[in-house]
C-alpha cells in the first residue's frame, strides 16, 4: 500500500493535472425552484456544473411503491469530489445508478454539461462506475479488465497497453496484472475496480461505498489514495457512502440525504457548524439539541442564559430547538457565571485526548460537553454539584425543523 | 502421565477413525454394486460379443472372429468375395454425425434464448416456465414422437394449414426426410440444453453486465464478452447433453425418418435385430462410444486450455 508520500512517484504521467481553483466560487446551491425554465436560463456557471440533477424523482412500482428519489435537485461541480452521504436505503445508490443510466428517471432530467442525458444509454455517457461489489470481470485477468473499456471505445492496441500499465502504476499493482480477479485480495480488487472506472478516463467517476468491506487501517489508505486520485486526474469525483467521518474529511461538498430527498448540500464545514435540519445535526457528529425561544436574533435557552445567533432562513420567532456540539460546551466546577448555566455533572468519561462530561441541566436536559484534555488541569468528579456550564462563542446553532 | 491421558484418546480416535472408513465402504456398496452391474458389466459383454463370430439366428457363437470390426470398414462381396469399402455404414455415420450437429446447433439457437427468458422473469414466475419446458419428459417419447409425424405429414397440421391460407398449392413433403429428423430430435432435446443454460444464467452476476455497459460495451459486445463467456459451462452441459444421445437416437429417425433415412442407432439396431449379426452391432456401439469419447476428450482438453488462458 502507497503511504501519502509516495504519491507524486505514481503519478501518471498523462493524467491530466488540472487545478483546483483555490476559492471555488460560490454559486450558490442553485436550489431548484418550480420553475425550471428560469432556473435554466439565470444559471451563472453552467459550464462550471459537471452534473445536472434537476428535479429528479424515482419511483418504483409495487405494493406499496417505493419512492425511492423524491424531487432530488443538486449540481455537481466540474473537478469536484462530491458526497453522498445519508443512512442505509435513504437513495444514494439510485441516484448513482440513475446518473450512471441503469435506470431511467421516473420525472426530472439528468443533465452533463448543459446536454440532457436522462435518455442515454449508460455505455453512450461518458461516465463510470466503481461498484460496491466491484463487479470485476472474473473471466478476465486484472490487464484484461482494465482494458475493457479502452477496448470498448475502440482505442488503438498500444495505446491501450500503454494506459493499462500507467493504470496499473497508478494503483501499484503491476506485479499483479496478470492474476485473475478472484486470486487477488478485497484490497487489492478495490483498485482494481478503481483503475478499470478511470482508464478511459471519465469525465465524472462514481464510487458506491467502495471502501466499506475494507478494514479500518487499509480504509485510511484508500482514502488518500482516492483524493490523491482525484487531484491528479481532475475528475469529477461522486462518492457514496454512509460514514460520516470519511465524508466530511474527502470531500469538497457533501448533500445530506434522508427518505429519498437532499436535506442539506454544503462544505463539510457547513454541514458540520451549521446544519440547517435536526436530522443532519443528528446524523454527522454528536449533538445536543436543547430547547429554547427565539426573538429577532437571540436566543433565550429554557435552561437559561441569552446567546446571539445567525437565523436561517424560514425560522420564526417563537419556540425552536438549538444545536450544541458537545466540543463547543465546557464544564467548571464553582457558581456559573453570566454567561454560565448552572448543571449538574453526572457522569466522566476519560478517553484519552479529551474527557466527556454528562451533565443535566435546571431544566432537566442532558447535555454531553467534550474538553480536550491539558496538562495540568484537575480531572473532574462525577456527581459533583455546583458546576458551570460554558458555550464557546458562536456555539449555538438554531435549527429549522 | 500426560502421555497416557493423551494416548487414550488417541487410540480411540483410531478406532473410531478405522469405523469410520468401513462405515462409508459399507454404505458405498450398492453404489459400487449398481455402478458395477449396469455400466461397466455390460460394456464388458459388448467387448468380448464384438471379437465373436454371429449365430446363424442372431445371438453369437462362441469362436474368436474379427469379422465384427473389420466389417465396420469392408464389406465382403456376396457373390465373388472380393472385398470393398463399407459405404453404407460410412455414409450413416456421417448423416448422424451432422445431424447431431445440427440438432445441437438448432437447440442452441432455440433454447438459450428460451432458458435466458426463464432466468429473467421473476422467480414465481420462472417455476412455472421451468414445470412447461419439463413436461414433455412425462410423456413416452414414441407417442411425442407420433404427434410430430401428426403435424408434419402430408395431410398433417402444418401442411393443411398452409394450404388452407393458401401459402402453397401442393402439401410439402417433410415426412421422411432429413428436416423431419433434425426437427424431431431438436424437438425432443430442447430441454436438456434449456436446463443447463437456464441453472448457468440464473447464477450470472446481471451487475456484471450493467459493468459491461458502464464500461461502453453495447448489447451484442456486452452479450459476447461478458455473458457468453460467464454462461459457457451450462452452454458446454447442454451442447454435450444434446450432441451424445442425438448420435445414438433411434426412435426418432425410425419413426420420422421411415426407416429410409438410417442413423447410427438404427444401423446399430438393424444389426441386432433383421441383420443377424450381433457382433457387429456390438464393434458399431464400441464405436460410437469411441467417437463420443474422443469428441469429449478434446472439448474438455480445448475449454480447460482457454480457462488457464485467461
Ligand atoms: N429495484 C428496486 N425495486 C424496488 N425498490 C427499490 C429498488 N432499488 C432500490 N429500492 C428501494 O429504494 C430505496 C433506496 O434504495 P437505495 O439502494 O438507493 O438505498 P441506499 O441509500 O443506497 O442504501 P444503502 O446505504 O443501504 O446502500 C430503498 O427503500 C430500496 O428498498
Ligand atoms: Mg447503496
Amino acid at each position: 500500500m502507497p503511504r501519502p508520500e509516495d504519491c507524486c512517484l505514481s503519478r501518471a504521467p498523462s493524467c491530466k493535472l488540472i487545478e483546483k481553483p483555490s476559492v471555488m466560487q460560490d454559486t450558490g446551491m442553485q436550489q431548484e425552484t418550480g420553475n425550471m425554465d428560469s432556473t435554466e436560463t439565470s444559471r451563472p456557471s453552467a459550464g462550471d456544473t459537471a452534473i445536472d440533477v434537476v428535479r429528479v424523482s424515482k419511483i418504483f412500482p409495487g405494493d406499496p411503491e417505493v419512492r425511492a428519489l423524491d424531487d432530488v435537485s443538486v449540481a455537481i461541480r466540474r473537478n469536484e469530489f462530491f458526497t453522498l452521504l445519508g443512512p442505509s436505503g435513504c437513495g444514494k445508490t439510485t441516484l448513482l445508478r440513475l446518473i450512471a443510466g441503469f435506470e431511467p428517471p421516473s420525472m426530472g432530467s439528468l443533465r452533463l454539461r448543459d446536454k440532457d442525458i436522462s435518455r442515454l444509454p449508460p455505455n453512450r455517457r461518458p461516465i463510470n462506475t466503481v461498484f460496491q461489489n466491484y463487479a470485476l470481470f472474473p473471466h478476465m485477468s486484472v490487464a484484461q479488465n482494465i482494458a475493457f473499456g479502452l477496448e470498448m471505445l475502440g482505442k488503438p492496441r498500444d495505446e491501450i497497453a500503454a494506459t493499462v500499465d500507467e493504470m496499473l502504476k497508478l494503483v501499484q499493482m503491476e506485479a499483479l496484472k496478470n492474476r485473475r480477479t478472484s486470486e487477488i485480495s478485497g484490497g487489492q480488487q478495490q483498485r482494481v475496480a478503481l483503475a478499470r472506472a478511470l482508464a478511459p478516463h471519465p469525465e465524472v467517476l462514481l464510487l458506491d461505498e467502495p471502501l466499506s468491506a475494507l478494514d479500518l487501517k487499509l480504509r485510511k489508505e484508500m482514502q488518500i489514495e482516492l483524493k490523491r486520485l482525484q487531484n491528479e486526474t481532475g475528475i469529477t469525483f461522486i462518492f457514496v457512502t454512509h460514514d460520516q467521518e470519511e465524508a466530511l474529511t474527502m470531500s469538497d461538498r457533501v448533500a445530506v440525504m434522508s427518505a429519498g430527498k437532499i436535506l442539506q448540500i454544503g462544505a463539510p464545514r457547513e454541514i458540520y457548524e451549521a446544519p440547517a435540519e435536526r436530522f443532519v445535526a443528528n446524523f454527522i457528529g454528536e449533538s445536543n439539541f436543547l430547547d429554547a425561544e427565539l426573538a429577532g436574533d437571540t436566543v433565550r435557552l429554557k435552561a437559561g442564559g441569552s446567546f446571539r445567533v445567525a437565523v436561517p432562513d424560514g425560522v420564526a420567532a417563537g419556540p425552536v430547538s438549538v444545536l450544541l456540539r458537545p466540543e463547543h460546551a465546557s464544564v467548571r466546577i464553582g457558581e456559573p457565571g453570566p454567561e454560565e448555566l448552572p448543571v449538574q455533572i453526572e457522569n466522566v468519561v476519560y478517553s484519552g485526548d479529551a474527557t466527556v462530561a454528562h451533565l443535566r441541566l435546571s431544566t432537566g436536559e442532558a447535555v454531553k460537553a467534550r474538553m480536550p484534555n491539558a496538562p495540568g488541569v484537575a480531572p473532574l468528579s462525577s456527581g459533583a454539584k455546583g458546576a458551570a456550564m460554558g458555550i464557546a462563542p458562536g456555539g449555538i446553532t438554531v435549527l429549522k425543523d | 502421565m500426560t502421555d497416557a491421558i493423551s494416548e487414550a484418546p488417541r487410540a480411540l480416535e483410531r478406532e473410531a477413525e478405522k469405523n469410520d472408513i468401513r462405515t462409508r465402504w459399507l454404505l458405498a456398496t450398492p453404489a459400487i454394486v449398481i455402478i458395477f452391474l449396469f455400466a461397466t458389466a455390460p460394456l464388458f459383454v459388448m467387448v468380448v460379443y464384438s471379437f465373436l463370430a454371429p449365430g446363424d439366428y442372431g445371438n453369437v457363437k462362441w469362436e474368436f472372429s474379427l469379422d465384427g470390426w473389420t466389417n465396420v470398414l469392408v464389406q465382403r462381396d456376396i457373390f465373388d468375395d472380393t472385398l470393398m469399402w463399407a459405404d453404407a455404414h460410412l455414409s450413416i455415420f456421417w448423416r448422424s454425425l451432422s445431424l447431431s450437429v445440427i440438432t445441437t446447433f438448432l437447440t442452441l439457437v432455440f433454447g438459450v434464448p428460451t432458458a435466458w427468458f426463464i432466468a429473467t422473469q421473476p422467480p414465481g414466475r420462472r417455476e412455472v416456465w421451468l414445470f412447461l419446458i419439463t413436461v414433455p419428459f412425462w410423456t413416452n417419447l414414441l407417442v411425442r414422437t407420433i404427434a410430430i409425424q401428426e403435424l408434419i405429414r402430408a395431410e398433417g397440421v402444418i401442411n393443411n394449414t398452409l394450404l388452407f391460407v393458401g401459402l402453397i398449392n401442393a402439401p410439402i413433403q417433410m415426412m421422411f426426410t432429413d428436416f423431419a429428423i433434425a426437427f424431431g430430435m431438436t424437438y425432443v432435446y430442447l430441454p436438456l440444453m434449456v436446463l443447463p443454460v437456464y441453472a448457468a444464467v440464473e447464477k450470472l452476476d446481471f451487475r456484471l453486465v450493467e459493468a459491461a455497459h458502464d464500461l461502453y460495451a453495447g448489447r451484442w459486445v456486452a452479450f459476447r464478452r461478458v455473458i457468453l463467456p460467464l454462461i459457457k459451462p451450462g452452454i458446454i452441459a447442454g451442447s454435450i447433453l444434446v450432441f451424445i444421445p442425438s448420435l445414438g437416437a433411434y426412435v426418432t429417425p425410425r419413426v420420422l425418418g421411415g426407416g429410409k433415412n438410417l442413423m447410427f442407432g438404427n444401423l446399430i439396431e438393424l444389426q441386432f435385430g433383421a441383420g443377424r449379426n450381433w457382433p457387429l452391432g456390438a464393434a458399431l456401439s464400441l464405436m460410437l462410444m469411441a467417437a463420443v469419447m474422443v469428441s469429449l476428450i478434446y472439448y474438455v482438453r480445448v475449454t480447460s486450455r482457454e480457462q488457464s488462458d485467461g
